[in-house]
């Protein structure tokens, strides 16, 4: 066992603990970037100034009518940029852009001395656009070619060979819908000025370095001239990874411009209409089983919707292409991505971060292809599964795989699977009108970011003289319980009480170049360097606990040591090890490890309507030696809800008409986008974490948990079809559209009747 | 008039100056209060609920939560206000808090003070602790994007009763906030119906109950009446009666009071209510307000053509009683004139005997009509006597589907006349393609609800 994976007898990791900030969270005092801001004086409040056409030039802005309103103090435009009007890190983002490259765009900044004032003064700022041809579906884009970035292939095998030796081939197509993020707090930023002129701002980010840096580059400054902090935020799910920049960079321009506090903060609607999504995919595929169901070849295409610019669309294909294989060995694979450029929001992170699309293209594969194997979709998933000694298309072996069966049967055991399959079976026969249906589906996620650069962590940990820690991370607060397992980390490696160990707010002041916490790694890798910077203190405490002896408290320990002139912080770091990526032949080891798990889940569907519920659903999932259980169980819970609703329910829709709002986000809203309520929980969810999980290569034997869980889900899809397929003819396959919402369910149906 | 003070938490606050378009949210913010939160601004997520202290049914006073983001901060006036400050600290956790916290309600914090107030309504509601059952309807107007709602709910299920000191318990046996009237720019809450018309009469006023619907045009479409006039508090309006001949409902109960007044008196509405927004809406939102808005896609009106209704209108000039049937005229548009109100509603008696509600959405709680219809059907001896089928989602107004239900009268119940009746249901109307649904599945729904209805019966 390595060092980093070695858990003390007594350890305050793997204690079931509420979150840290669950007593501040449920009185209302937990902070967040705008309740700061109102507790600002002499705050000015933005608002953008946004565009009404999916693609057009601005052929002129005039900010003068703004003025003449009533407390508006500035109008922010290109004109004032002092360094690079670019919002992202790939230089293709103008934060003012000239073409306006979809619907609702910024163009303009209105600072007001109230909100109401600067949305005022947005309507009175004059622009003048000249229309383009627009291109806003996938299925568009591919025809006219308009593609961006890279088109890595994912190559292994020959798969004309394997095709041509698969006893059945089937081919297919399946365009699949994005997903809002809907943190519950919309983006924020609020930018102060110091007497230096020194920017420090409070956003709500996953990534204060970089939010640091595109402001710092936007404000032409270096980057110690600016401070990011994030107390915490409101959900983020990758949507404030790299999206947050420009709202910080608007908020911080208008700092240095005024001096004044400048508050960003968007509504829901513009949140909605501004911010990327989840990347929808369009997918072609052809693929090879032999007579025994098992997979010989996959050649695909994946073509995602980047939406105007690229931002992570990039790194969020690599990982779909990485996923495509999800649990299954095929032996041939050739899987093709493209990133199409589209006049709509720039599509960025989202939980999974292109697995789920991978996967969702193998899924919906199997689900199809099932009932024309004439093996049932649980039999073709299961004997296709990994085995030891295999590795994935793009070359990483494939550890552990035994976990997966271990899994697998867990589930098939707990939830009485066979028997309720049968069972279910003679109640859809009795019932013409409505079916039920039970799925089990299998996930196998890679953890590490596949960018190996990103695989590294800051942490600065303080003991003061009374004893008590202090310690600062690199990783963000989203809700996830980072900051809870840091604490637990802390007080495990530092041997004390957690009530001894306080946590302050993310500051890139305090621990400076940290990656994005994203791709499930905040506690691998903050946790790691956490634990780095505790026992570099221990260590230099030995030789005084040694002197001392064992019987010492802490407080003395501590206290002699100062006197001693022993340094009582340090700064710890950590960089995952074994890791490699080449992006242009797709080929390395770029996880430290996979995460498993295994979910079962019935539904029942009516016939008259489409309208389903999700009856039961089991699940076991692996997290390696939980740090936080009661954390753990709720990032599967509620990753688990959050993908259901991507794959049932979550439906973006945009005007792709010709007439005057092409472009526009029709669903720009809680009312018209609708993600998860009470009503959509499952009946019965059983969450099991797998035992006898530790993992090596990860601190104290935990293992992420922030994404895989998300693509549990399929088995909510998968049961949904089961139940379609109940009120069709035997073996037919059926296609169901994603998201399956009622109607779609209705229709694949219908599809079948007749 | 007096000086317009607000009891919040406990502590009074001085009100003047504030005025539309700041809403309750925004003021309860500008205080330094920072539990209710903004996640939607049109009453959907529920991040803004706050507690109000209103006249209750089966207690003088009922803690009832509402979304703050709606309501202007003007009609707060008089009112007593408690946020998730006011019901605990982190170290003296109320209970509602303490099983959120311990359970893991909680993972981003941002929609918690939410929960927490929508949870400690149903806390406070008289008999839950009676029928041992917390009403997750309660919680249907709030959303959570992290925890996937079990640990919420089994927060709620753990939930005791409260302890014998608790003085938001104690509050609700005395009467509630006598009513303030109320005149600032933008905003008047008149003392009688007589000054409420008045008001109305001046230019750009428009009535305000609930502001379940003009809060969300104030949020998302900047909408900015002259003069809202507050309209909810009325006594004239906010009578019940049941009769030999009809049930009369005042026009500004709101369609909790509605539901738990009724108490099963007319089974169709008992079968709307749950599918009616969200228990936050419902605590505000008005049957005079639902038709007032007159949105096509309203969740009332089908079910009240179903059962035969009639507004009754009021001005200055008297009243006049319009049967629902002909009171839409089109796109948002009624026969109401400038400076009428609705008083009530008038459902006539006897009821007929099978009614059903089938409301087509993507989701259960708290969504949008795609299509409703609304059945009110009476069989004699296996034949069809009366039928009305009111229709929702299908036409620029709802519609009564006429033809299907000239096609059942005199027809027997039977597979072969639903199926006829159901043909005519789906060409009713000039239903459209948008984001909740396809024009080919609104006919469709219509097409199989007549079905499923006649399905259920006969397996019943």
């Amino acid at each position: 066992m390595s060092r980093l994976s070695e858990r003390p007898v007594t350890a305050v990791v793997g204690e079931a603990r509420p979150h840290e900030s669950a007593a501040l969270h449920v009185t209302g005092r937990a902070l967040y970037t705008d309740d700061i801001a109102l507790r600002t004086p002499y705050l000015l409040h933005a608002h953008p100034v946004c565009a009404p056409h999916a693609h057009a030039m601005i052929t002129r802005l005039d900010p003068k009518p703004a003025y003449d309103v009533p407390g508006v103090v500035r109008v922010l435009t290109a004109d004032d940029v002092p360094g690079i009007n670019d919002a992202g890190t790939k230089h293709d983002e103008p934060l003012f852009p000239t073409e306006v490259m979809f619907h609702g765009q910024a163009v303009a900044w209105v600072l007001g001395e109230s909100l109401e004032a600067a949305r005022i003064g947005a309507t009175a700022v004059e622009v003048d656009y000249e229309p383009l041809p627009s291109i806003l579906t996938v299925v568009e884009a591919i025809e006219q070619e308009s593609f961006q970035g890279a088109q890595p292939r994912l190559e292994r095998g020959d798969v004309a060979a394997g095709l041509a030796g698969s006893t059945h081939v089937f081919e297919g197509e399946i365009d699949f819908a994005g997903q809002e993020h809907f943190y519950l707090e919309t983006h924020a930023s609020l930018a102060t000025v110091d007497d230096d002129g020194q920017v420090f701002i409070q956003s709500s980010t996953q990534h204060p370095t970089e939010t640091q840096e595109i402001v710092a580059h936007v404000l032409g400054i270096a980057s110690h001239q600016v401070t990011v902090q994030c107390l915490r935020m409101g959900g983020g799910f990758g949507g404030k990874e790299m999206q947050p920049h420009g709202f910080a960079a608007v908020a911080a321009l208008g700092a240095r411009l005024t001096g004044r506090p400048v508050r960003v903060r968007l509504t829901r609607q513009q949140d909605m209409t501004m911010s990327g999504k989840r990347h929808g995919f369009h997918a072609t595929w052809k693929v090879g089983f032999d007579d025994d169901g098992l997979l010989q070849a996959l050649e695909a295409t994946l073509t995602s919707d980047g939406g105007w610019s690229l931002d992570l669309s990039e790194p969020v294909l690599s990982r779909a292409l990485c996923h495509v294989d999800n649990a299954y060995w095929i032996p041939h694979v050739r899987v093709d991505g493209r990133i199409a450029r589209t006049h709509k929001t720039s599509q960025t992170a989202f939980r999974g971060f292109g697995g789920p699309q991978g996967m969702l293209v193998i899924e919906d594969i199997l689900g199809r292809a099932a009932p024309v194997l004439g093996v049932p979709a649980h039999e073709l998933r299961r004997r296709n599964f990994y085995v030891e000694g295999q590795a994935t298309p793009y070359g990483q072996p494939v550890r552990h795989p035994d976990r997966l069966d271990r899994a697998w049967q867990q589930v098939l055991e707990s939830s009485d699977f066979e028997r309720r399959r049968e069972e279910i079976a003679r109640a859809n026969a009795e019932n013409p009108h409505r079916k039920r249906g039970l799925a089990i589906t299998p996930v196998k996620f890679g953890i590490s970011f596949n960018f190996t650069s990103f695989n590294q962590a800051g942490a600065l940990v303080h003991v003061y003289k009374d004893g008590s820690v202090l310690i600062n991370h690199g990783g963000t607060e989203m809700g996830q319980g980072l900051h809870t397992k840091m604490l637990q980390v802390a007080a495990t490696a530092l041997g004390l009480p957690i009530e001894r160990v306080r946590l302050a707010p993310t500051r890139t002041d305090k621990v400076p170049n940290t990656s994005a916490t994203a791709a499930s790694s905040g506690a691998d890798l903050n946790g790691a360097a956490v634990k780095n910077a505790c026992e570099q203190i221990i260590a230099r405490l030995a030789p005084v606990r040694a002197q001392l002896g064992v019987a010492t408290t802490w407080e003395e320990l501590v206290r002699t040591a100062y006197h001693e002139r022993i340094q009582l912080w340090a700064a710890g770091f950590y960089k995952t090890e074994g890791l490699s990526w080449d992006a242009v032949a797709a080929r390395g080891e770029p996880f430290k490890y996979f995460a498993y798990g295994v979910a079962a889940a019935e539904v029942s569907v009516d016939g008259f309507t489409g309208a389903y519920e999700v009856d039961r659903v089991d699940i076991v999932h692996d997290v390696g030696d939980s740090l936080s259980p009661l954390v753990d169980i709720g990032q599967i819970e509620g990753g688990f809800v959050q993908g259901v609703g991507w794959l049932t329910l979550e439906d973006l829709r945009w005007d792709v008409s010709d007439g005057p709002g092409r472009g526009r986000l029709t669903t720009p809203s809680a009312s018209t986008y609708k993600l998860p309520s009470l009503s959509e929980m499952p009946a019965d969810l059983r969450v099991t974490l797998l035992d006898r999980a530790t993992e090596d290569g990860a601190v104290y034997g935990s293992k992420a948990v922030g994404e895989p869980p998300l693509m549990l889900a399929f088995s909510v899809r998968e049961a949904l079809r089961e139940a379609v397929a109940a009120f069709r003819p035997p073996g037919e396959s059926v296609e169901l559209a994603s998201p399956a919402t009622p109607e779609a369910v209705f229709w694949a149906i219908e599809g079948g009747r007749d | 008039m007096e000086q317009p003070l607000v009891t919040v938490n406990g502590a009074s606050w001085d009100l003047v100056g504030v005025a539309p378009p700041a809403t309750a949210l925004d003021w309860l913010r500008s205080i330094g209060l920072t539990g209710a939160k903004e996640g939607c601004a049109e009453g959907e997520c529920g991040a803004c609920s706050v507690l109000l202290a209103r006249p209750g049914i089966e207690a003088p006073t009922e803690w009832t939560a509402v979304n703050a983001c709606l309501v202007p901060a003007a009609a707060l006036a008089g009112q007593e206000v408690v946020t998730a400050e006011g019901l605990g600290e982190p170290d003296a956790l109320h209970p509602v808090q303490r099983e959120l916290a311990v359970r893991g309600g909680s993972q981003c914090g941002y929609c918690t003070p939410g929960f927490v107030c929508s949870m400690a309504a149903e806390y406070y509601r008289p008999g839950r602790c009676e029928s041992g059952v917390f009403d997750h309807h309660a919680l249907s107007g709030n959303l959570c994007r992290c925890t996937g709602y079990r640990p919420i709910v089994e927060a709620a299920e753990a939930l005791g009763a409260p302890a014998a000191g608790d003085h938001l318990s104690f509050r609700t046996t005395a009467p509630p906030p006598e009513v303030t009237p109320v005149r600032v720019p933008g905003f008047a809450r008149p003392a009688t119906l007589a000054e409420a018309l008045d008001l109305l009469g001046e230019p750009g006023a428009v009535p305000l109950a609930g502001a379940t619907d003009l809060g969300v045009e104030a949020n998302l479409r900047a909408s900015r009446p002259g003069l809202l006039v507050a309209i909810d508090h009325l006594t004239e309006l906010r009578t019940l009666e049941v009769t030999a001949d009809s049930v009369e409902i005042g026009a500004a109960l709101s369609l909790t009071e509605i539901e738990r007044r009724l108490a099963g008196a007319v089974p169709l509405l008992d079968e709307v209510f749950p599918q009616f927004a969200s228990r936050l809406i419902r605590n505000g939102a008005t049957i005079g307000g639902n038709l007032g808005t007159a949105s096509p896609i309203g969740d009332l009106p089908p079910a009240l053509l179903a059962l035969d209704a009639s507004v009754v209108l009021v001005s200055a000039a008297g009243e006049r009683v319009v049967p629902l049937v002909e009171y839409f005229t089109g796109y948002r548009e009624t026969v109401l004139r400038p400076g009428e109100l609705i008083a009530s509603v008038r459902v006539p008696l006897p009821l007929a005997p099978l009614t059903a509600f089938h409301k087509i959405a993507k989701r259960r709680f708290d969504d949008i009509s795609s299509v409703a219809v609304a059945f009110a059907i009476e069989i004699v001896d296996g034949v069809v006597a009366r039928a009305a089928i009111g229709l929702g989602g299908i036409a620029a107004t709802p519609i009564r589907a006429t033809e299907a239900e000239q096609l059942l009268v005199g027809h027997p119940w039977t597979g072969a006349t639903v199926v006829e009746a159901g043909a005519w249901l789906a060409a009713s109307g000039t239903p459209i393609d948008d984001h909740r649904a396809s024009a080919d599945f609104r006919r469709a729904m219509m097409e199989n609800a007549l079905f499923k209805l006649y399905t259920e019966t006969v397996a019943s």
